[in-house]
């Protein structure tokens, strides 16, 4: 793309045009050229992001019977999303549930993601002094998610099942009697394998912020008499904190939204807010699956919204 | 003298350790097991040690349709490798001066990136049906579905793979000396040539990383593909189908060699970066050589 863009952009400034050198070059305009740049991408993204975002909206709000949309306003794929909600108060209705189940994993995958990310990036950026281990050590991370999320998911079957490796190891060990039956296709192996996904992006924006403090800073904390603790607290983390939101967001989004790990590792038995739609679609429901992705989207811009109050994004980048 | 390493490090090290046996060990374990003699179960212990279930991948009579998935999802990821590549370095190159759309580009793609994969790929899915429904209302009655590979397919991964594009380039243009081109454009160099001889060679390393990214992450796709490729399937879509129902060592087999794919990609794009950089490093400058 940029070839064309420039050789466009320039057009008699190509080396062996013989006109070159009479007639003064037709140069176009640097916004035009921003533009033949960059435009290839932004249509990328109208076309199967923003669009898309729109028709979701729209077939929200659209009718539908067992096997077609029906292109007329409704409200349906919301009433019956929410169905029973008003008549079961103060008891939580199956949406409700489901929302406050996802908020819940949702919480405990984004408080262990962030232990485990922060003190792997700490390591990496305050105890890792040679440059080429720091290399190494961050590959050595960034390498499994390079690979099929699928393949980690189903890597935890054969250490966890009934028969896998941690049950035989206890029963041999004598703890306990029979297997462990919450080890696999549980919220327990769901948690584990989010963990296991996703800490990477915790990792990353964490390493970045940290890399990026004045280590002078931390040796001025010390020799004014701080604790080890005091320049963790008072000097690390808020100078961190960018890295820590931006992390977090992607957490949080990755799995208010996931159904497939939710799918594989729950045993298709647990209801999350991802599984929803997917429940809908495959019922050829698309209203209600849109209906539901609008209000997921909602919650997440949401959540979104919050924490990028706490940081600006774009000078982070 | 050297002081010693405080505490908190081995503590640490150890953590990070254990890290990094959570991240490879059951990764380890799998790849073991797909080397299951042919009686072998899903679990351990090893009931001999054989080729036979990857064996039985490749004859086409086992699970899956092997070969024509590993073709379709080889075919898509090189085309988003390249198309990643490409877009990615030319709207880099467009962010480092100011322009109009900027901010919306900047975030359309951090949106793509954070806005749930099912989501978008129920939107691309709804976009596509009401294509087809246009089509067959008031062109070709018999029309089946533009839905597929490299139409629907092709867009969803692009909106996964983009973003992260992108942002590399950010990295890379953040430390790049301008100063550079403009010695390039006082010799008299082109824009073109100043972008081909100068700029390229420069962040080509970063740039083959961009493709790294474009391919496994097309590679490996799930979630956004589950609802926007149409009727075909890809090899993760495959293996995700095979979680609910088999017994056997296959699914192992499988998981094995879309990792070996994964990994001799990997290994390539750090080859040719660790190439790359040594030679930069060798004869890229000549400051200070007294060369005038």
């Amino acid at each position: 793309m940029s070839e064309e863009v420039l050789q466009q952009a320039t057009p008699g400034l190509i080396p062996g045009s013989g006109t070159a050198r009479a007639a003064k070059p037709t140069r176009l305009s640097p916004s035009f050229i921003s533009w033949l740049q960059a435009g290839p991408m932004m249509l990328v993204f109208l076309a199967f992001f923003l669009i898309p975002l729109v028709f979701v909206v729209i077939v929200s709000f659209w009718d539908y019977n067992e096997y077609q949309l029906l292109p007329a306003f409704s409200g349906r794929g919301y009433t019956d999303t929410f169905e029973g909600c008003l008549a079961q108060l103060p008891d939580l209705c199956t949406i409700g549930k489901t929302y406050l189940k996802t908020l819940k994993l949702c919480f405990m995958v984004w408080a262990i993601t962030l232990f485990i990310g922060f003190w792997v990036a700490y390591f990496l950026a305050f105890h890792v002094k040679s440059k080429t281990w720091q290399m190494g050590l961050s590959l050595l991370c960034t390498i499994p998610f390079w690979t099929s999320n699928v393949i980690r998911m189903i890597a935890w079957i054969p250490l966890l099942g009934r028969n896998g490796l941690v049950n035989s190891g206890l029963m041999k060990t004598g703890l306990i009697n029979h297997p462990v039956e919450w080890l696999l296709f549980s919220e327990f192996s769901v948690v584990l394998a989010l963990v296991h996904l996703f800490t990477f992006f915790m990792v990353v924006p964490i390493f970045n912020s940290m890399v990026r403090i004045d280590k002078s800073l931390i040796e001025a904390a010390y020799d004014a008499g701080a604790t080890g603790f005091q320049t963790l607290v008072n000097v690390i983390i808020p100078l961190a904190k960018p890295g820590i939101v931006i992390g977090s967001i992607f957490v949080i989004t990755i799995v208010m939204g996931d159904f497939i790990t939710i799918g594989v590792m729950g045993g298709q038995q647990i209801a999350a807010a991802g599984k929803i739609i997917e429940t809908r679609v495959n019922a050829l429901q698309f209203p209600a699956a849109a209906a539901n992705a609008v209000i997921l989207l909602a919650i997440t811009f949401l959540i979104i919204t919050m924490m990028s109050r706490i940081v600006d994004i774009k000078k982070e980048l | 003298m050297r002081e010693g390493r405080p505490r908190s490090f081995y503590v640490l090290a150890i953590f990070f350790a254990a890290y990094v046996l959570f991240l490879y060990g059951p990764m380890i374990a799998i790849y073991v097991l797909s080397f299951q003699g042919p009686q072998g179960g899903l679990t351990f212990p090893m009931n001999g040690v054989s080729t036979f279930w990857i064996a039985k991948l490749f004859q086409g009579t086992g699970i899956v349709d092997l070969g024509a998935a590993f073709r379709r999802s080889l075919l898509l990821g090189l085309v988003v490798m390249v198309l990643t590549v490409v877009l990615s370095v030319a709207a880099g190159m467009a962010f480092r001066r100011k322009f109009k759309a900027q901010s919306i580009l900047f975030y359309s793609a951090i949106a793509s990136l954070i806005v749930p994969s099912i989501i978008t790929s129920l939107g691309i899915s709804l976009e596509f049906r009401i294509i087809d429904d246009l089509i067959k209302a008031h062109w070709n009655e018999n029309f089946e579905t533009s839905m597929g590979l490299l139409t629907s397919g092709l867009g969803a991964h692009l909106t996964w793979t983009l973003p992260f594009g992108l942002l590399i380039m950010f990295a890379i243009f953040n430390r790049f000396d301008p100063r550079l081109e403009e010695a390039a454009r006082d010799l008299g160099a082109t824009p073109w040539q100043t972008f081909r001889h100068v700029v390229l060679p420069i962040i080509l390393p970063s740039v083959i990383g961009i493709g790294l990214f474009g391919f496994t992450l097309s590679w490996d796709e799930l979630a956004r593909s589950s609802q926007a490729i149409g009727a075909v399937n890809t090899l993760p879509l495959d293996l995700q189908g095979l979680t609910t129902t088999v017994t056997n060592p296959d699914i192992y087999a499988l998981g094995t060699v879309i990792s070996a794919v994964s990994f001799t990609v990997i290994s390539l794009a750090l080859g040719t970066i660790h190439v790359l950089n040594k030679r930069q490093a060798a004869k890229g400058s000549d400051a200070g050589k007294g060369l005038v």
